[in-house]
């Protein structure tokens, strides 16, 4: 990499994406399908943390919450509204899914930035079965609960017929590009950012710049914790966004 | 970041045939490229991934989910049932102060009625007081007029007296006669009038 090779050059040593090697978790193996790996290690923290703020942390199932009770309500409240609000009410019937979409990502998200952690999200391989399991979801909603009147998402009626086919031309490119353009959103961000913290804290090795590149490091983590929800958040609205057009194809 | 990842792609895709090989030798470590395209490591991440995603949905959709939205939906049910009791307990605190007034207004008539009845009947031992005193006050005034009336004819009786003797007692002095009889009527017709 372009940083490795100017680190060789000043005694640097920046190994920015080594945080996202997929090792084995015992030993030092190939990486098989079943190896578990510090991927397994992290989804089933994953599903640890999940289970601690919506189970362990409802537990008292207090009519006056916790404080964990109340982050756990907020996470329903936020992800309920926001699937009534977008997809509608038929669409609250998938709310469970997206719940653990959400869910999954947002502590994939957060649990990354811990040190030392790995972040599942940032690799391609999840974030592009997760959009994959989303877009054939939806697509297979789409056709189950319209049939062919699904393809009206592509027919846009309120434009003039001249110009339709073309618009259909464009929509169903649109259409295929939703899962890419969703994983990457999410992996992308999440490389890029855990990866300028690795090259800020490299920097860390030099006396004269370390104080900056601390300083750097802490408004950047600051920055992802941002990034972190947000983008948890983004993914979540637009599998919303997609499963309203899957509920209501019409335009 | 965009252009990070664009950076990182490219030379990802450089180094993809260095991947494959050194998957080849099962070197994942050494890799230099991007991990996130070593596709040796794609079977691992997604079979785990789709674990855990069953997992997470079984723990989310069966317990996590139905547990919040139950103690959400009672809540809900608890403060409607607080606040349709509370409405009752307003209508009822209306209640009580409508008997209040009505018992203030009710004891506020009775008290005028016992002050009007306590009223009457001073006014009757007052009226009755005032009779008695009237009576004997008339009673005493009469008797007092009496013995005024007898002190005034004792009195005219005793000037008759004194004038009939003074004159009789003029007339002999002067050297006359004294005729009772005459001395009477004249002192009758001068008296006539005088007293009284």
């Amino acid at each position: 990499m372009a940083t490795e090779a100017h680190g060789e050059a000043t005694g640097l040593s920046f190994h920015p994406m080594d945080q996202f090697i997929v090792r084995p978790l015992f030993g030092d193996g190939p990486v098989h399908w079943y190896t578990p790996s510090n991927v397994t290690l992290w989804l089933f923290a994953i599903i640890l943390a999940t289970l601690a703020l919506l189970v362990l942390g409802t537990r008292g199932r207090g009519i006056v919450p916790t404080r964990t009770q109340s982050i756990a309500e907020l996470a329903y409240g936020l992800v309920h509204k926001m699937v009534g609000d977008i997809a509608g009410k038929d669409g609250l019937k998938y709310f469970p899914y997206i719940m653990t979409l959400f869910m999954f990502i947002v502590f994939a998200n957060f649990l990354g930035l811990l040190p030392m952690a790995f972040t599942v999200t940032s690799h391609i391989a999840v974030t592009g079965v997760l959009a994959l399991a989303v877009f054939l979801t939806v697509t297979t909603i789409g056709f189950v609960k319209n049939g062919a009147h699904f393809l009206d998402l592509f027919w846009v009626r309120s434009a003039p017929l001249a110009i339709r086919p073309v618009l259909a031309a464009i929509e169903v490119i649109s259409y295929f590009v939703r899962p890419v353009s969703h994983s990457i959103r999410l992996a992308g961000n999440m490389i890029a950012g855990h990866a300028v913290i690795k090259v800020f804290a490299g920097f860390a090795a030099i006396a004269a710049v370390a104080p900056i590149s601390i300083i750097a490091v802490v408004g950047m983590y600051a920055f992802e914790i941002l990034v972190a929800f947000i983008q948890a958040y983004v993914f979540t609205i637009l599998t919303c966004v997609y499963l309203k057009d899957a509920l209501h194809p019409s335009h | 970041m965009i252009s990070l990842l664009q950076e990182a792609v490219t030379i990802a895709a450089e180094h993809t045939e260095s991947v494959a090989s050194s998957v080849a030798h099962g070197e994942t470590e050494t890799t230099t490229g991007l991990p996130q395209l070593d596709l040796s490591t794609f079977a691992n991440q997604i079979f785990w991934l789709v674990v855990a995603m069953v997992v997470l949905y079984w723990v989310v959709a069966r317990i996590a989910l139905p547990r919040i939205g139950a103690v959400l939906s009672d809540r809900q049910g608890a403060m409607t049932g607080d606040l349709m009791a509370a409405e009752e307990f307003k209508l009822k605190a209306k209640e009580a102060e409508a008997a209040y007034d009505k018992a203030l207004a009710d004891a506020r008539a009775e008290a005028n009625k016992i002050v009007a009845a306590n009223r009457a009947e001073i006014q009757k031992e007052l009226d009755a007081a005032i009779a008695h005193a009237d009576a004997e006050i008339s009673a005493r005034s009469a008797e007092s007029e009496k013995r005024i009336r007898e002190i005034r004819d004792s009195a005219d009786v005793d000037a008759r007296e004194v004038a009939r003797d003074v004159a009789a007692e003029l007339v002999r002095s002067f050297g006359g006669t004294v005729d009772q009889a005459a001395v009477d009527q004249a002192m009758d017709s001068r008296m006539k009038g005088a007293l009284q």
